[in-house]
């Protein structure tokens, strides 16, 4: 038995939720190897060769594989993954977006979004925006999974020696081109691995509003999210998004603000640690999972949180 | 352009889902069914491309049980000029569904096939990118915007951190995101209307797909519960619970 994990990466640095797929990886078994596909991404190489649980680097450095497009991603991954007996990514939009590619070339199924390893062919899964949890074994002679980075802890990123192979392989397919991309350039931490959120709803009423919980943010070091509502109205982007069809969180610290509580929201965050809940409707559902609840008018409680903390 | 547009019925959005007490699955028993709301942005964006004189022919597509025929006359109504259904009693799997989506793609040879990211049943997320795979199509996936020119779509995509945008040679596979439009309501005389529209059923033996199933599941359980915590009274008995109770501050 051997695992494949495809690193996630930005040509520079290794992105941690590379670490969570590791853990993943060695419940499953010992024999583990990562692929680096990229484009000058000698140093991210390098950061994989030291985790500890890796045995071999194996590096696709390529202009064609310079901004992960999945045309030539998914390709390459099937090309190399019928080495092994497993194929694991994270859940990101990389992820989502090239692995199901290669899994189709593999005639393979998918096992996306998996929660806890059961065996080396059975997961855990949430299924309903996490109102139900199944638990699926695969028949298939390679198992391709994305992994849900908030169930499983960071592997060590250091004390590790494995050895980097470069490979040749792959090549760009040309029928999509990367055109441009713009970052929200944000000092804060990235949603996904923040010790601490802090989200805003419909509550907040537009998004100016949100400058609210920026200081708040700042004080505490944590990101800041929104709810599918707030998005949806238009108050903030999309990237903020926590829930079933954003972006799954489980900090230490969950701060949810205007935030009524739909079943499509808790679905990304009710796996946070201590959640906290602001809302002048005491009646609101959030109020239902949430360690402290506080029934205020929020902008009279954010700026008093704020010089308080 | 002729735009092909796959769509699936799922228990409504409304519905709150509960395994059932066996632990055998989900209980769906007289749950209110309707189109994949990721779905219906995908047809919205279709037909808007029809309105703007860019699309010429709209075609809803649906692989699953003759119960979909419900969710395809939605499309209908929505603005799709005739609809395909699969038809299949099996619950097919993303893969199957590909499968079968490229076998329908390749008779109706389409300059775009735009689907939902995910269906809010199984929370997949892999249709979109199958179907791109196994035509060796690009693939455009969470999009946000589209501009189509001529061989050629630009597509916005949602992604960590940001918004990307890459150009795409068509044939090409957009799966939608949810600010991609706003989807119309179906009116009640385009509801009539869609009625007489044309729906054509096709077996998967028809079309050569082997539909079964390469996962099993083994059970469906609810997730722990979390408890309701406390009410506090104020900002500072929040402040004092999180520092010296919960230890989340310092």
């Amino acid at each position: 038995m051997s695992i494949l994990v495809i690193a996630e990466h930005d040509n520079q640095d290794l992105k941690s939720a590379t670490l969570n797929v590791i853990t993943a990886a060695s419940i499953i078994g010992s024999d583990i190897d990562v692929l680096v596909a990229g484009s000058n991404c000698s140093s991210v190489s390098e950061a994989a060769s030291s985790i500890a649980l890796v045995s071999k680097v194996i590096v696709a450095d390529n202009p064609a594989f310079e901004n992960c497009l999945a045309e030539n991603m998914g390709s390459l991954i099937a090309e190399i993954g019928t080495n092994y007996s497993h194929i694991l990514a994270a859940a990101t939009s990389n992820g989502k977006n090239c692995l199901p590619r290669a899994a189709a070339l593999l005639d393979v199924a998918q096992i996306s979004d998996i929660s806890a390893v059961i065996s080396e062919d059975t997961f855990e899964r949430p299924i309903y925006a996490g109102n139900c949890i199944a638990t699926v074994q695969s028949s298939d002679s390679i198992k391709v999974i994305t992994v849900r980075t908030t169930s499983f802890d960071s592997a060590d990123n250091e004390g590790g020696s494995a050895s980097i192979e470069e490979i040749s392989q792959g090549s760009d397919l040309e029928i999509s081109s990367f055109l441009k991309e713009e970052v929200a350039e944000s000092d804060r931490p990235e949603l996904t691995s923040a010790d601490i959120v802090i989200s805003g709803g419909r509550g907040m009423q537009n998004g100016d509003n949100f400058s609210l919980l920026e200081g708040i943010a700042d004080k505490l070091g944590a990101a800041i999210g929104a709810s599918r509502a707030a998005v949806d109205s238009g108050f903030v982007p999309n990237d903020m998004q926590v829930g079933q069809t954003g972006k799954i969180v489980a900090p230490n610290l969950y701060i949810a603000v205007g935030i009524s509580g739909a079943i499509q929201h808790l679905a990304g965050m009710k796996d946070s640690k201590v959640i906290v809940a602001i809302n002048k409707d005491e009646d609101a559902p959030i109020f239902q999972i949430a360690d402290y609840g506080l029934v205020a008018d929020l902008f009279e409680a954010l700026p008093e949180l704020e010089s308080k903390l | 352009m002729k735009v092909l547009v796959p769509v699936k019925r799922v228990v409504d959005y409304n519905v709150k889902v509960k395994a059932k007490s066996d632990e055998s699955g989900v209980d769906l028993a007289n749950a209110k069914m309707s189109l994949n709301p990721f779905c219906e942005i995908a047809i919205e964006e279709a037909v808007r491309l029809k309105e703007s004189g860019i699309a010429n022919e709209v075609i809803a597509v649906s692989v699953g049980s003759s119960a979909s025929q419900e969710q395809l006359r939605t499309a209908l109504a929505l603005g799709a000029d005739r609809a395909i259904l699969v038809e299949t009693d099996l619950d097919a799997e993303p893969l199957a569904v590909a499968k079968a989506l490229k076998e329908v793609a390749s008779k109706e040879n389409p300059d775009l096939i735009i689907l939902g990211k995910q269906a809010i049943d199984d929370d997949s997320n892999q249709t979109g990118q199958m179907l791109a795979a196994l035509m060796n199509a690009s693939q455009g996936t969470f999009a946000s915007d589209l501009k189509v020119t001529a061989g050629s779509v630009e597509v916005t995509r949602e992604v960590d951190g940001g918004l990307q945008t890459l150009s795409l040679k068509l044939p090409a596979i957009i799966t939608t995101d949810l600010r991609l439009n706003e989807p119309r309501y179906a009116s009640l005389p385009n509801i009539m209307k869609a009625k007489k529209k044309p729906l054509e059923t096709i077996s998967t033996d028809e079309l050569g797909i082997d539909p079964s199933p390469r996962l099993s599941t083994i059970k469906v359980s609810n997730p722990a519960e979390r408890e309701a915590g406390i009410i506090v009274e104020s900002v500072d008995e929040l402040v004092d619970k999180l520092k010296n109770e919960a230890k989340v501050i310092s």
